[in-house]
């Protein structure tokens, strides 16, 4: 997309539930970008506010599930008096085909945007077959 | 526990706050036009006004904020990019300029203001002016 174009807000998509959660509270879906290359596929996804050390990422059975906490004491003692957007966790979940490394897979923080590198498995990786 | 905890203990309790004011008439007369980017949350903390934006994957270095009398503008760029030779799947973050200018309903003192940016949230500490300090009246 070209850089001169005007942003435009979002709104946060909340968490369809597929299961309950337990403690009260909204839970919100992270944007996010998938992209592939010869050798892995990448997942970004955009979560304001979390630390690097409140994010979860759990690969169970074919599925790579991350969460996102918010720490809600930040907001202790703030009263709010104008909002626009909704504050909440973060969690989304992605279904892997066998054709990932899944020892592989590596995680990156910054600004608030959680990049995770999933390497193709050996036999997915593009092969040159050579003529005899 | 306290048999009436604060309501903040709780992230439901956060959110719940936060909803009641989705309609607040605070900004209401400024032409600061919600919908705006990046999306700004207030609040009030003691003394002094609390600004938070949510801007992700915007560095330090792309993101311009100036304060004047009562006015705030934020502005910057972000851009989101992608590898080389890559193709893509799923493209739901969005990219571009931005420029927004918020007016308060208070007086800011430029000379205190503190921002700070990480983990993408903007964090702008806003004292208000002292020349616009209510005053206390003695009654002669």
């Amino acid at each position: 997309m070209s850089e001169s174009q005007e942003l435009a807000v979002k709104e946060k998509q909340e968490l369809a539930k597929q299961e309950e959660k337990t403690i009260p509270g909204r839970y919100f879906l992270p944007p996010a970008d998938i992209y592939e290359t010869e050798h892995a596929l990448t997942v970004i996804m955009e979560m304001p506010g979390v630390d690097k050390n409140a994010i979860d990422i759990a690969l169970e059975d074919d599925v790579l599930r991350v969460e996102g906490k918010i720490d809600f004491a930040k907001y202790q003692g703030l009263d709010p008096v104008y909002t626009e957007y909704m504050v909440g966790h973060y969690a989304r979940g992605f279904t892997l085909s066998r054709k990932i490394d899944r020892d592989g897979i590596s995680a990156q923080l910054e600004d608030g945007v959680l990049t995770l590198t999933l390497p193709k498995a050996k036999e997915a990786m593009p092969r040159r077959i050579a003529i005899q | 526990m306290a048999l009436f905890p604060s309501p903040f203990s709780s992230l439901l309790g956060l959110q719940q706050a936060l909803d009641a004011f989705r309609t607040s008439a605070w900004l209401q007369a400024s032409p600061s036009g919600s919908g705006s980017y990046p999306p700004i949350n207030i609040f009030r903390k003691n003394d002094e006004f609390v600004l938070l934006a949510e801007v992700p994957g915007i560095s330090k270095s792309d993101l311009d904020v100036q304060v004047k009398g009562r006015t705030i503008r934020v502005s910057g760029t972000k851009v989101v990019k992608y590898e080389d030779k890559s193709s893509l799947h799923r493209r739901e973050r969005q990219s571009g300029r931005f420029d927004r200018s918020i007016t308060l309903p208070i007086e800011i003192d430029p000379e205190r203001v503190k921002a700070e940016c990480h983990d993408g949230l903007l964090v702008l500490s806003l004292p208000q002016a002292e020349q616009d300090r209510p005053r206390s009246i003695k009654i002669g």
